[in-house]
């Protein structure tokens, strides 16, 4: 274990990242208004796994969180491109990216 | 198990090359005149894929990169499944046109190869790291082509709730990753069994890490309660897509499924049974209950996909070598049904345009009487009929079920398929019985192709069943064994 993860200790990472995962899934959940905040929710989830694995990973004296974390910041990228794409296409057919206007479909 | 240092790329062959493949494909694409494009990478990508499936045979078994990646028998048979499953949705986006007369964009066999590629690593993968970039190379690739009817307002709104929806269940089996490798100490599945296997208590932050994973596999398995985007997204997307969605991704999720809950926590099998059978038993009954008021074909198949991947789960549910056998037979049984349903929804168009309402299928007898009689075949058999192979699927899996004690959840799955027969059987009436209305145009010749087998298929699949059930049994052993 670092130093510094042993000085301060392995909850208050655990507890900040939950907190994240909480803001994220409740920001896909309650909001009602903007496509682009749940873009950002997305993220915010899985920038919580990262601090998870990289807290874990020092812990543990492992490479393979941070290998990993590395990993899934380049998938972040690539989902957040597509994402960014198809609200594009989505806002060229529909006029609106409000959350509520996501309805042409119904069942 | 693995010299760590090993590379041993052999392995991995088929995966390397369908990558180099489709990369190569991609960029002629771009060079080919306008005309012959979409036809020219459809042969090619149809070719990568019979290419594959021979490297799939030929390829050695073993541990390869680490022990993150594995070849074996039950790895050769799902990765054949998913080939099989692509290469009939690219066969359908031949003849497919947006309206009267475009054509596909020539990336989406393309992005089908990459789809299928992520599908195949999901496959083979014995390593949580290897599990989420299979699985995402497969979903991005899948939530591009959901959106593919770039002037389709229905196909974007399809694509942008798969990403949304999608990516958030990415997301939770991600943070389910991180929970059990922190609690574990490891990302391998042969050191997550050993590391659970020492602890006399499982500690509770492993336990909602197994949970989450669960979640974020069930919805790309589209399983009750996570199944709320099937529907429009079956109904949005591009026919080929959804014939696509409906099976490859779905098989390679229920390898990971088998793969993870029995190679990894197999010894915590008593904690999740319970929560297995309950999603196993919703989803049989809420897709033979939410299919009733469908009037769209695309709908009802949706609604059909989450009551099938319900009664494929009792194979998992059972816990035991003969259960991972009937959920692939189950699964074979499916591929077939399903692609050969699909061909004939993408005949189903008039003067050019896809219709979709199940009363457009009225009088098919008599207007087409061999798609009539092949489509007739499919909702037999996915309402299993005998000795239909849908009824041979259905019979394995209530056989091993039964066998490890779950009466409960086999007089459920009876009850289900009865009502779900009733769904089943009206689109036969409706095509058998009613009064025909307006024509379908004349089907194209690779729709025909692909119902016409597929039905060949689905009728002899007795003839099949013995070699069929070896190789299934050969695949469960080497998993569960």
């Amino acid at each position: 274990m670092n130093p510094t993860l042993a000085a301060i200790g392995l909850g208050p990472y655990l507890f900040v990242s939950a907190v994240l995962l909480v803001l994220g899934v409740l920001g896909i959940f309650l909001n009602r208004k903007n496509v682009i905040i749940l873009l950002m929710a997305l993220e915010l989830i899985l920038l919580s796994a990262n601090l998870n694995l990289i807290a874990f990973s020092s812990a543990l004296g492992d490479l393979s969180g941070q290998v990993m974390v590395l990993f899934v910041l380049t998938i972040a990228a690539a989902e957040a491109a597509i994402g960014l794409a198809i609200v594009t296409v989505y806002f060229r057919n529909r006029g609106s990216i409000q959350v509520e206007d996501i309805t042409m479909m119904k069942g | 198990m693995a010299v760590p240092s090993l590379l041993n790329w052999a392995v991995a062959l088929p995966e390397i090359a369908l990558a180099c493949m489709g990369s190569v494909i991609l960029v002629l694409g771009v060079f080919l005149q306008r005309g012959k494009r979409f036809s020219s990478v459809v042969l090619l990508s149809v070719a990568a894929l019979i290419f594959t499936a021979f490297l799939v045979l030929l390829a050695p078994s073993g541990v390869g990169y680490s022990g993150t990646f594995v070849n074996d028998t039950f790895a050769r048979f799902m990765n054949l499944l998913v080939i099989v499953g692509a290469g009939c949705a690219i066969i359908l986006s031949v003849s497919y046109r947006v309206d009267k007369n475009t054509p596909l964009p020539f990336e989406i066999p393309v992005l089908m190869l990459f789809s299928t590629l992520g599908a195949m690593l999901m496959v083979s993968s014995i390593n949580l790291m290897a599990l989420f970039v299979g699985l995402e190379l497969s979903s991005l690739s899948i939530y591009i082509l959901c959106a593919a009817g770039r002037e389709n307002l229905l196909s974007s709104e399809a694509g942008l709730k798969y990403f949304i929806l999608g990516s958030f269940a990415s997301g939770l089996l991600l943070y389910g990753v991180s929970l059990v490798y922190g609690y574990t100490g490891t990302m391998e599945y042969s050191g997550l069994i050993s590391a659970i296997r020492t602890v006399d208590t499982v500690p509770m932050g492993l336990v909602v890490g197994i949970v989450f994973i669960l979640v974020g596999l069930c919805f790309k398995l589209s399983i009750v309660p996570f199944h709320m985007w099937t529907p429009d997204v079956y109904q949005g997307s591009l026919t080929p897509v959804t014939a696509y969605m409906s099976v490859a991704p779905k098989f390679a999720a229920f390898a990971l499924l088998l793969r993870v809950m029995l190679e990894s926590f197999g010894t915590m099998a008593p904690r999740w049974a319970l929560l297995l059978e309950a999603v196993s038993m919703l989803s049989m009954v809420y897709g033979a209950l939410a299919a009733i008021p469908q009037s769209n074909i695309k709908r009802l198949m949706a609604y059909s996909s989450i009551g099938h991947m319900g009664y494929a789960m009792m194979g998992l549910v059972a816990d035991s070598v003969w259960g991972v056998q009937a959920t692939l037979i189950y699964l074979v049984a499916y591929l077939f049904m399903n692609s050969g349903a699909f061909a004939c929804i993408s005949a189903m168009r008039k003067k050019g345009y896809e219709v979709f309402d199940i009363a457009d299928l009225a009088g098919l007898s008599k207007t087409d009487p061999g798609m009539a009689a092949a489509l007739a075949i499919f909702m037999f058999s996915m309402a299993g009929v005998p000795p239909l192979a849908g009824f041979f699927g259905k019979f394995v899996v209530f056989a091993a079920a039964w066998q490890s004690g779950f009466y409960g959840l086999v007089f459920v799955a009876v009850i289900s398929s009865v009502i779900g027969a009733y769904y089943y059987l009206r689109v036969v009436k409706v095509m058998y019985f009613d009064t025909p209305v307006q024509a379908f145009d004349h089907p194209a010749p690779s729709l025909v192709l692909v119902f016409g087998s597929m039905s060949i298929v689905t009728v002899l699949f007795v003839a099949f069943l013995g070699p069929l059930m070896t190789v299934a049994q050969q695949a469960a052993v080497a998993l569960a064994g």
